[in-house]
C-alpha cells in the first residue's frame, strides 16, 4: 500500500509548487499548436500541397499535426526532466527533505515523474483539442494520441532522469538539448517522411524513440491503423521506459544516499 | 527503544566512502531524554554519523540501532520517527510557510485535518504565526532555520537530529534558535545535536562526545570534559611584536598552548599566573583572564583550535 501512497505524497510537492504558475503553463500549451499549424500546417502546406507527391498522400496540415503533437510531448518530459530533477538534488535539496521522512529515493523519484506525466498529459489534450479544431483529426482512434504522448514521455522522461541524477552540472543539459532533442525535433518525421534523408541518418531516425511516437500519433489521428507496426511502436518506447526507469531508480539511489 | 534502551547505540560504527573512512569505528549510546552532542571541526566526520543516525547514508560497517530498530532494513519506520534539522535548508523557496510545513507533514502521511491545528502550534512555537502565509524566500536566515525546525516537529518525533542548526546565523538569531531548542529539552526531547561552536555545545548538550578524524576522542558532559582536559582558568596572553622565546612560560602555569597570535597559560589561579608573567620582564600587550571552555579541551585533544 504505501509504494503507491508515498509516490503519491511526494507527487502533492509539485502538484502545490505547480499550483502557482499552472495558468501560464497551460497558456502556452494552447498557444504554441496553434502558432506551429497555422506557419507550417496552413502557410507551409499550401505550398507543399500543390506538389505532386505531398508526404504520406494526405494535407500537409493532417501530416504535421500528429508530428507536432508527438514532438511536444518529447520536449516538454525532456524540459520538466531535467533541470527540475537537478534542482530537486543540488539547488532546492527538495529530494532530501523527502527522504529524511517515510519517504524512500524511489518515492521521490516516481513522485516527480508523476508530476511530469502530469504535464505531458495536459499538454497533449490541450493539444489534440487544437489540432482536432484544425480538422486534422479524423478519426475518433484519435484520442489514444493522449496516452500515447504519456508514452512518448516516459520514454524520454525515465533516461533523462537518469542522466540528470548523475551529472555534476548543468551544462550537460545544453548537450542534450542540442545534440538531441533539437535535430530529433527536426529529423525524426513530424515534418517530412524520414526515407527523405541520406539513407544512414534515415537509420539513426529509426532508432530513435521519437519516430516511433510521431509514426503511433500519425495512425491513430489519421484513423489508418497497422496493428503489427503499432505494437512494434508501442513496444519500441516501452522499452526506453523500462531501461530508463531501472537506470534512474539507480542514479537516485547512488546520487542520494550517500 | 533498543534492549539497554538507548535512543542511539551504536558499536564499532564506519562509514567509507571510496578509501577515504569518514567514520572510524564510533561507539555510542544515547539516552531517552538526553540533549547530546557531537562537537568537532569540519571534515569531522559529525554530518556523516548523523545521515547514518538519520537512516539515509547506509552504514558501511559496524552496528546500528536508532530507536531498536535497525536502519538498513528499518528505514522508513524509523524515519516516520525522527525529526530532521539538515545542515544545509531544504525549504520549498516558492511555497508559504504554512505550505512548507503541511507538504512536509503529507510526506508523513498526516491528513491535512489534523495538520492544520498542528501547523497553528508549530508556527506559534517557532514565532513565525505572523508569516504564515509568505513567501518563504525573503524570510531571514533565522526564520528560516526556524521554520525548518517547525517542520521537522510535524510528526512529533521521538528523537530530533540537529546537523549544525546555527551555523551561518547571526548572533541574535543563534540565541532565538537556542531558546526554542532548550524549551524543547525542557519538554523531554531527546535530540542529537552537531556543532563546532564551543558555545552551542555547551548550552545545549548534556553529553558531547569531541570527534577527530572520524573518530571519538572524548565524552562526557561539558562541564566533566573542561575538568578533565583543562584548568579552571586560562590566561591569554598576546605580544605586539617581538614574540617571546619558546618555553619560556612553561614554570608560570601547568601547561602552555603557543599559537600563533597568542600564548594560553592553564592554571589553577589566573591572578597569580597573570602576574607571574609580569615578572618575567616581557610586557604583553594584552592580558585576558578566562574560565575554561570546550575550545580548550579540543586544543588540548587535539592540538588544534576548533574554528579556523
Amino acid at each position: 500500500m504505501d509504494s503507491v501512497l508515498q509516490p503519491l505524497r511526494a507527487y502533492e510537492h509539485w502538484l502545490a509548487q505547480y499550483k502557482r504558475v499552472w495558468r501560464g503553463t497551460i497558456g502556452t500549451s494552447l498557444v504554441n499548436p496553434v502558432l506551429y499549424l497555422t506557419a507550417l500546417g496552413v502557410g507551409l502546406g499550401t505550398l507543399v500541397d500543390k506538389t505532386q507527391n505531398p508526404p504520406g498522400g494526405v494535407p500537409y496540415l493532417d501530416f504535421i499535426a500528429p508530428g507536432l503533437l508527438a514532438a511536444a510531448a518529447m520536449q516538454t518530459a525532456a524540459t520538466e526532466s531535467s533541470w527540475p530533477v537537478m534542482g530537486a538534488i543540488k539547488w532546492t535539496r527538495t529530494y532530501h527533505a523527502m527522504i529524511a521522512t517515510p519517504l524512500t529515493e524511489r518515492d521521490a523519484f516516481l513522485g516527480h515523474q508523476l508530476f511530469v506525466l502530469t504535464r505531458v498529459l495536459v499538454s497533449a489534450a490541450a493539444y489534440l483539442a487544437i489540432i482536432a479544431a484544425f480538422g486534422t483529426v479524423s478519426s475518433w482512434l484519435g484520442l489514444l494520441v493522449v496516452p500515447v504522448a504519456v508514452l512518448i514521455g516516459t520514454a524520454f522522461s525515465m533516461p533523462i532522469a537518469a542522466i540528470a541524477a548523475t551529472l555534476e552540472d548543468e551544462r550537460g543539459f545544453v548537450t542534450i538539448f542540442r545534440f538531441l532533442i533539437v535535430p530529433m525535433f527536426l529529423f525524426s518525421g513530424s515534418f517530412f517522411p524520414v526515407e527523405q534523408l541520406p539513407l544512414a541518418f534515415e537509420l539513426v531516425a529509426y532508432v530513435t524513440p521519437i519516430w516511433h511516437g510521431v509514426e503511433l500519433c500519425r495512425m491513430l489521428t489519421l484513423g489508418d491503423v497497422e496493428l503489427v507496426a503499432a505494437l512494434g511502436h508501442v513496444a519500441y518506447l516501452l522499452t526506453w521506459t523500462i531501461v530508463g526507469f531501472e537506470l534512474a531508480r539507480r542514479a537516485y539511489r547512488k546520487r542520494l544516499l550517500g | 527503544m533498543g534492549e539497554n534502551g538507548s535512543m542511539i547505540h551504536a558499536r564499532g560504527l564506519v562509514k567509507r566512502f571510496g578509501d577515504l573512512v569518514a567514520v572510524d569505528g564510533i561507539d555510542l549510546d544515547v539516552r531517552p531524554g538526553e540533549a547530546f552532542g557531537f562537537l568537532g571541526p569540519n571534515g569531522a566526520g559529525k554530518s556523516s554519523t548523523m545521515r547514518m543516525i538519520g537512516c539515509v547514508s547506509p552504514v558501511s560497517g559496524g552496528t546500528l540501532r536508532i530507536l531498536g530498530k535497525d536502519p538498513a532494513s528499518d528505514g522508513p519506520q524509523i524515519r516516520a520517527r525522527l525529526g530532521v534539522v539538515p545542515q544545509q535548508d531544504t525549504l520549498d523557496f516558492e511555497l508559504t510557510v504554512r505550505e512548507n510545513v503541511l507538504i512536509y507533514g503529507r510526506y508523513f502521511g498526516l491528513s491535512r485535518r489534523e495538520l492544520k491545528p498542528r501547523i497553528d502550534e508549530l508556527l506559534d512555537f517557532v514565532q513565525l504565526t505572523e508569516r504564515a502565509g509568505d513567501k518563504v524566500e525573503p524570510l531571514s536566515g533565522g526564520m528560516k532555520r526556524r521554520l525548518t525546525i517547525a517542520r521537522s516537529l510535524v510528526n512529533d518525533p521521538d528523537l530530533l537530529l540537529l546537523d549544525e542548526p546555527t551555523t551561518g546565523l547571526d548572533p541574535q538569531a543563534r540565541h532565538v534558535v537556542w531558546d526554542r531548542l532548550f524549551r524543547l529539552k525542557q519538554r523531554g526531547k531527546t535530540f542529537v545535536v552537531t556543532t563546532h561552536y564551543m558555545d552551542e555545545a555547551e548550552q545545549l548538550c548534556d553529553r558531547l562526545v569531541v570527534m577527530d578524524h572520524g573518530a571519538i576522542v572524548a565524552e562526557g558532559s561539558p562541564w566533566q570534559l573542561i575538568q578533565r582536559y583543562s584548568t579552571r582558568e586560562v590566561v591569554e596572553v598576546r605580544f605586539e611584536n617581538e614574540r617571546p622565546p619558546n618555553g619560556v612560560f612553561d614554570g608560570a602555569a601547568e601547561r602552555v598552548e603557543e599559537l600563533p597570535d597568542r600564548v594560553l597559560l592553564y592554571t589553577r589561579d589566573g591572578d597569580a599566573t597573570a602576574s607571574a608573567v609580569g615578572e618575567l620582564g616581557l610586557p604583553p600587550h594584552s592580558t585576558l583572564i578566562r574560565r575554561s571552555t570546550l575550545e580548550d579541551v579540543f586544543l588540548h585533544l587535539t592540538g588544534r583550535t576548533l574554528v579556523d
